[in-house]
């Protein structure tokens, strides 16, 4: 299957005369449209290394650009603008300020695996997405992506009590994002429930804000688990060269 | 690993299944004792760390599955079936981690000795699905042999969504010719519903995905994807839409009324569990089944088909 690929010009380098005669030639209108040449000297030449040393990303130097994870993407039909093997490519080229004009959807990723179901060479574009979007957080060119505020809150219930409870992980989303806590859709199904089913629903509503699910003697684990996440989160920082800066 | 028959399995609910996935759970334990069939829950099972701890780093979510394996064995059992295919994923996931990657060993090891466990070796445990389970288990000619309440008539979309096949080289006995399952086109649930007497319909988005990750942090991607997903099983004429994943099902239930809300589109293909649709052929009540619980309201749909 085809893919059809945005376009690498871009209108603002495009530019046509409605008057213009060069060496008596007459070049005005839209036929004769010129392209704006330019030159790329702003390379961040550890931008591979970078990515690379994030969760993920440690495949990005294998990608021989076939296409076809774009073309597998789930977003990408969509969403035509998401395009992992054109970020990959600048990536690898060091084109950082080119990446950067898509930083706001990066994240949007949903997982699906099937760029990496269909890579021949392993790359795993999913982690390098997952790696990429981590990155720009990192860097700052970004705020925390919703989804990084949703992993991080149900990480947070895994990695304190061994078990997260739904319920809670959707009111602590909607607040950490400054959602209202009613919305429509979700009014809608709470009270298709509670119409069909009261009791049942109000005893395991009940019971799951008194007694939270978790795993019995965690104790340990949560600690050691905890104490590897700063281990990590220090060297994701440093890989990147972020502790100079003496940031956090 | 096992060769056994999967009569006696260690069971592996996850968190879903005590949550939003309550009817799931319902109904796979009760078409087990229906069957015969013996599921034994891990004792203190932890979260395998679904799709969002490996965001934070992945060998915690290897690490996280492992623990469970690692009871699993414990346990005496070699091996476990997870329904949900979130956790299914993560064990299959970390088995094939902990056999390819030795950092991944070695971040796995440290945590288990510091949370006081036997570190899981890859090899003991045998990771298997539910549909797995009921393939071979049971069989269809037993399926065929035990149906009391045929779901003659019923046409089905079966849905296996993105985790239970992708990717491809943590599933090592799939796509392994024929009785395998595929991975580029699954057939175990259409299998076991076609005994059941459903007419399943030629669905293309069976390993399509709904957008389970991002179903609340990017709630308008998701609720085009699952919009896509509902209206095209409509349009390959199907009643119901069988799922075999807690996180595909609530986002298509979720997703189904947002879309209606949202933008306006209303569909009314009906969203139920392969378990439910098993357990009423099965001859089990709609009710013992908790098709009550679901968001999107059958009951009327098998009146009519005389399974209510």
């Amino acid at each position: 299957m085809p893919i059809h690929e945005k376009s690498l010009i871009r209108p603002e380098n495009l530019v046509t005369h409605d008057h213009l005669v060069i060496d008596g030639m007459d070049v005005s209108g839209h036929w004769s449209t010129f392209i704006e040449g330019r030159s790329i000297t702003d390379y961040n030449e550890n931008l591979q290394e970078e990515i690379a040393a994030l969760p993920g990303g440690e495949n990005i130097h294998r990608c021989w650009q076939c296409g076809s994870c774009t073309n597998a993407c789930t977003v990408n039909a969509i969403n035509p603008e998401f395009n992992p093997r054109y970020w990959i490519y600048l990536i690898r080229l060091g084109m950082e300020d080119e990446l950067l004009r898509d930083k706001d959807i990066i994240w949007q990723c949903v997982s699906c695996n099937k760029c990496t179901y269909a890579c021949p060479r392993d790359v795993a574009p999913e982690g390098v997405m997952k790696a990429t979007a981590h990155w720009l957080e990192l860097k700052g060119h970004t705020p925390k992506s919703p989804s990084t505020i949703f992993d991080e809150g149900f990480s947070a219930q895994v990695f304190q009590r061994g078990k997260i409870e739904d319920g809670l992980v959707l009111r602590n989303f909607l607040q950490d994002t400054g959602q209202p806590l009613r919305q429509p859709w979700l009014e809608t199904m709470v009270l298709g429930l509670i119409r069909r089913f009261p009791v049942f629903y109000l005893i395991r509503l009940g019971l799951s804000t008194v007694f939270r699910p978790k795993t019995r003697g965690w104790g340990r684990a949560r600690a050691a688990i905890n104490e590897y996440v700063h281990e990590v989160e220090a060297t994701n920082r440093k890989a990147l060269g972020l502790d100079a800066k003496g940031a956090e | 690993m096992a060769d056994g028959d999967y009569k006696k399995v260690a069971y592996y609910p996850g968190c879903a299944l005590e949550g939003s996935g309550h009817a799931y759970n319902a109904s796979t334990k009760a078409v087990g004792k229906e069957l015969g069939l013996d599921l034994v829950e891990i004792e203190n099972w932890n979260c395998c760390g679904a799709m969002e701890v490996k965001n934070i780093d992945p060998k915690i979510q290897t690490y996280l599955s492992a623990r469970n394996l690692s009871i699993t064995e414990e346990m005496g059992f070699d091996t476990v079936m997870a329904p949900c295919n979130g956790c299914y994923h993560n064990l299959k996931k970390a088995e094939y981690d902990l056999s390819h990657d030795d950092a991944s060993v070695e971040v796995n090891d440290r945590l288990s000795k510091k949370a006081g466990h036997k570190t899981y070796e890859p090899g003991k445990v045998e990771t298997i699905h539910a549909l797995d389970w009921i393939k071979k288990a049971v069989g269809e000619d037993e399926i065929r042999r035990r149906v009391k309440n045929s779901l003659n008539g019923i046409k089905v979309a079966n849905y296996y969504g993105c985790m239970y096949t992708r990717p491809r080289h943590i599933f090592p006995e799939k796509d392994k010719g024929p009785g395998s399952e595929s991975t580029a086109k699954p057939h175990f649930m259409d299998d076991i519903l076609a005994a059941a007497g459903a007419q399943n319909v030629d669905f293309p988005l069976k390993t399509a995905c709904c957008g389970g990750a991002h179903s609340l942090s990017d709630s308008d991607t998701s609720t085009k994807l699952v919009l896509n997903i509902l209206t095209t099983a409509e349009a390959c004429g199907a009643d119901v839409i069988a799922t075999e994943c807690p996180t595909c099902h609530t986002g298509l239930e979720m997703h189904q009324i947002r879309a209606e809300k949202v933008l306006g589109r209303k569909t009314n293909v009906k969203i139920l569990y392969f378990t439910q649709l098993l357990g009423m052929a099965l001859g089990l009540s709609p009710n013992r089944v908790a098709v009550q619980e679901n968001f999107s309201d059958a009951r009327p749909l098998l009146k009519e088909k005389g399974l209510a």
